[in-house]
């Protein structure tokens, strides 16, 4: 089978139990919730564009030279739905407005961040490697406690740079992952350029880099908990990952990060390949090694920090799934990446359900790594790691 | 000259790659046909090379060139800087001077994919840890030549095909790249290569953990990618007389530059291995191959002395050739002529006395023969194999009896005492 067509049928089987995974935790929880319910209540939901009408808002009215104050009529699409199965309105409300938000977050979260791990796997040429290699991690961590802890004085400097210094108030979830997408990137950013000498960016160094921010980093968030005070419950919280009280414009917002970024990964999974061999050897084969490297860095930088800032640091699914599916569909990018994204999502989902249905609710984080480190000392006794 | 030589390439090299995975199922071996060519440029030149890691300086003033049709070896000591050359051919490293020009144009004004077209490289191995199959790794060959969004083509497939079969890994094609052997891996990155059907090759050690039979088939394999006339290959090598069996030019790298260059016959002198190896060098003839054999030995620090040897045979022989390579000056005779002791005197360009075969000598060739004996620091004779003294009759006993200081060697005499007894009897202290 071409590699393509294979990595299809493998994307197409892991989509399809990603589905079926999403609507039985959608049947799960407090109010139990048949699954043919769930899929009438989601279909009901789907609205489609069929139409353009004029809106009531438009734009203006605008100084026209020669004409005078001109009113844009504002333009909305029309949307309607196709599906209107009767199902009883309070499930009808459950399941869109409470569990698919927090379901289809953790979906992409874990996505996200499987995605990102595989990258990171091959970039470092280790497969003990995950997304939070390069400090990603301890920097959104660092920007959302240190958010928790002051939230005035952060809503202001946000503000500082659009209209000067005013009064602004973020709201806490707003805030927070804000602060932890810019701690990511920041975090990120500095790693690389720790690493980067005379144009060249040695992954050796750039682990060790990422070492020493991640440890510095730390460090800054023990330092923010001791100051915090009485927000230390929604530190540790934030800190354990959670996806509790996902809302729809949390899912809007990491849908439209998280599958382009996803897609330009894809498009380097051939030079991931390559790039297993060794950077000299890939050059050899004629990859341009160093800009490869950046456009690898920076996407599956982007796509962690999108992943944690609003679920917080969940860790372990971007290192065991990847692996987990290196065993199953092999080593090819072109197959792996797409599976363990989407087996990322699936994992993430089925840790989450489990978190949310126990007695008291436990950040999802605990339950990602009650698994995923067994399975890590699992892969540590079973394969013998040579190398960083 | 030609401003783009990819262009119509690509349309050609599908047919011809056809054509030559056909010939790899009947067994020939075609190999994946190369799609540039430069015209008269030649596929590499080096020039004043230079290249340093901080402030160590590895090599200076290097200069190469790879012609279309030729094999160029590079030898030299552990650490004279082969790998370092060939990687600043590639790119790997940048040179601190010099430039390196591929095909005519500057290595460094091609971008990563034309150098991909223009070389391909054979590593010595490959740290690949992942568990890809060996077809997959040989495909990553055709990474130059495929765009961003571009499935492999019948093309592809067909330089792929032809590529395992020219380096005979079909046999382990599905196995994965981490379960096959130290040598069966050096095979699926020279298929690797082959499959970038890049008109140089560019090889480091090829045959370093290849068995004897691999490494003459690599290195067959290796002619006949140069022999077509079109593509080169340079070839780091350790094996001074594969070297010299299948290259064209050999260029002995050592001391920070290049030493010596030129075809295998005048550059593989005992005198360039010696010093370019820091050890005494004899080079004969491979009696199989006709080409030039070096055989090493560890330096002795003798003081040269002009030694005498009667004796024939393979000991005769023996005994001719570790005394030149020990820096003596040795004569030989008299002995039949061909004899073996004669051809390690001419290969050592030493004096020997020959007499026509089942003939007694002439006496102007005995009178020769005396005058060495008597003017030699020592003479030796040496026991032919089985231990018989030529000596003990016939016309050697009067070249023996002209002599001053004879010493007795037997013919499975060990180095150091064959040294030792040329050193005591030319009254020199024994060499430690």
């Amino acid at each position: 089978m071409r590699p393509w067509a294979r990595s299809a049928a493998w994307s197409a089987a892991i989509a399809a139990l990603l589905a079926v995974v999403v609507v039985v935790s959608a049947a799960i929880g407090p109010v139990r919730i048949p699954p043919e319910t769930v899929v009438k209540s989601v279909l009901n939901a789907l609205a489609v564009p069929s139409g353009i009408e004029a809106s009531a808002s438009g734009v203006g009215p605008l100084p026209v030279p020669g004409v005078g104050p001109l009113t844009l009529p504002g333009v909305d699409l029309a949307f309607a739905s196709p599906f209107a199965f009767p199902v009883d309105s309070v499930h009808q409300r459950i399941v869109v407005g409470v569990r698919l938000p927090r379901i289809l977050l953790a979906a992409l979260v874990g996505f996200a961040l499987a995605a990102a791990g595989t990258v990171m796997q091959g970039f470092f040429r280790n497969p003990m490697a995950d997304p939070s290699i390069i400090g990603v991690s301890s920097g959104a961590a660092v920007g959302a406690v240190a958010f928790i802890v002051f939230p005035a004085a952060l809503s202001a400097t946000v503000a500082l740079p659009l209209v000067g210094p005013v009064e602004v108030a973020l709201s806490r979830g707003a805030g927070t992952s804000l602060f932890a997408f810019v701690g990511a990137l920041v975090a990120a950013f500095g790693v690389y350029a720790i690493a980067t000498r005379n144009g060249r960016t040695p992954v050796a160094t750039l682990l060790l880099a990422g070492v020493a921010v991640q440890t510095f980093l730390g460090a800054v968030v023990s330092y923010l908990q001791l100051q915090a005070g009485e927000s230390l419950r929604q530190i540790v919280a934030w800190l354990m990952g959670h996806l509790s009280g996902a809302a729809w414009s949390e899912v809007a917002v990491t849908a439209a990060v998280v599958p382009p970024l996803f897609l330009l990964l894809l498009a380097y999974a051939r030079d991931l390949n390559v790039l297993l061999l060794g950077e000299e050897e890939a050059r050899g084969l004629g990859i341009a090694v160093e800009r490869t490297k950046r456009v690898l860095l920076a996407a599956s930088a982007l796509v962690t920090a999108a992943g944690v800032a609003f679920a917080g640091v969940i860790g372990f699914v971007g290192l065991i799934v990847p692996h987990m599916l290196r065993l199953v569909v092999g080593p090819d990018h072109r197959t792996l990446l797409p599976t363990a994204a989407l087996a990322g999502g699936t994992f993430l989902v089925a840790a989450d359900t489990v978190a949310r249905s126990a007695a008291a609710e436990y950040p999802v984080g605990i339950i990602t790594a009650a698994v995923g480190a067994p399975f890590f000392v699992y892969l540590l006794v079973t394969r013998e790691v040579t190398e960083l | 000259m030609s401003a783009d030589p990819t262009v119509d390439a690509e349309t050609t090299g599908a047919a011809d790659a056809a054509e030559s995975a056909a010939g790899g199922a009947d067994g020939s071996e075609a190999l994946p046909d190369t799609a540039l060519s430069f015209g008269d440029a030649p596929l590499l030149s080096a020039a004043d090379v230079a290249v340093s890691f901080g402030d160590l300086d590895v090599v200076s003033g290097v200069d190469l060139r790879v012609e279309p049709g030729s094999l160029v070896g590079l030898v030299g000591p552990n650490g004279a800087g082969k790998t370092t050359v060939l990687r600043a051919v590639t790119g790997a490293v940048e040179p601190d001077a010099g430039t390196v020009r591929l095909g005519g144009d500057p290595a460094s004004s091609l971008s990563a994919r034309e150098v991909g077209r223009r070389v391909a490289s054979v590593p010595q191995t490959t740290n690949l840890s992942f568990d890809f199959r060996v077809r997959h790794v040989v495909e990553m060959g055709r990474t130059p030549h495929l765009g961003r969004f571009d499935a492999h083509g019948t093309e592809d497939d067909a330089a792929v095909d032809a590529a395992m079969a020219a380096a005979d890994v079909e046999r382990f094609a599905d196995r994965s790249i981490t379960e096959v052997s130290g040598g069966e891996r050096q095979r699926v990155l020279l298929a690797r290569a082959l499959a970038q059907a890049a008109p140089l090759l560019l090889l480091d050690e090829p045959t370093a953990s290849l068995d004897v039979h691999h490494a003459v088939e690599t290195l067959e394999l290796v002619r006949e990618f140069v022999d077509g006339g079109d593509r080169g290959a340079i070839a780091a090598i350790h094996d001074l007389d594969a070297a010299a069996r299948y290259c064209d030019e050999v260029v002995v790298i050592a001391n920070g530059g290049v030493q010596a260059a030129g075809p295998p016959e005048s550059v593989l002198s005992a005198s360039a291995v010696g010093a370019a190896f820091d050890a005494e060098a004899f080079v004969g003839r491979n009696p199989a191959t006709g080409t030039p054999a070096v055989t090493a030995f560890p330096e002795s620090d003798a003081d040269p002395r002009s030694v005498h040897v009667i004796g024939s045979g393979r000991s005769g022989a023996r005994v001719v050739a570790r005394l030149a390579a020990a820096g003596h000056e040795p004569s030989v005779g008299v002995v039949p002529e061909g004899d073996a002791a004669a051809g390690a005197a001419a290969d050592a360009g030493a004096t020997a006395v020959t007499a026509p075969p089942f003939e007694d000598p002439s006496p102007e060739a005995l009178a020769a023969a005396r005058d060495l004996a008597a003017d030699a620091d020592a003479t030796l004779v040496v026991a032919a194999d089985g231990g018989v003294a030529p000596t003990a009759n016939g016309p050697n006993a009067e070249v023996a009896a002209a002599a001053d200081r004879v010493v007795p060697v037997a013919d499975d005499v060990d180095d150091a005492e064959l040294l030792d007894a040329v050193a005591a009897a030319s009254g020199a202290e024994p060499a430690e």
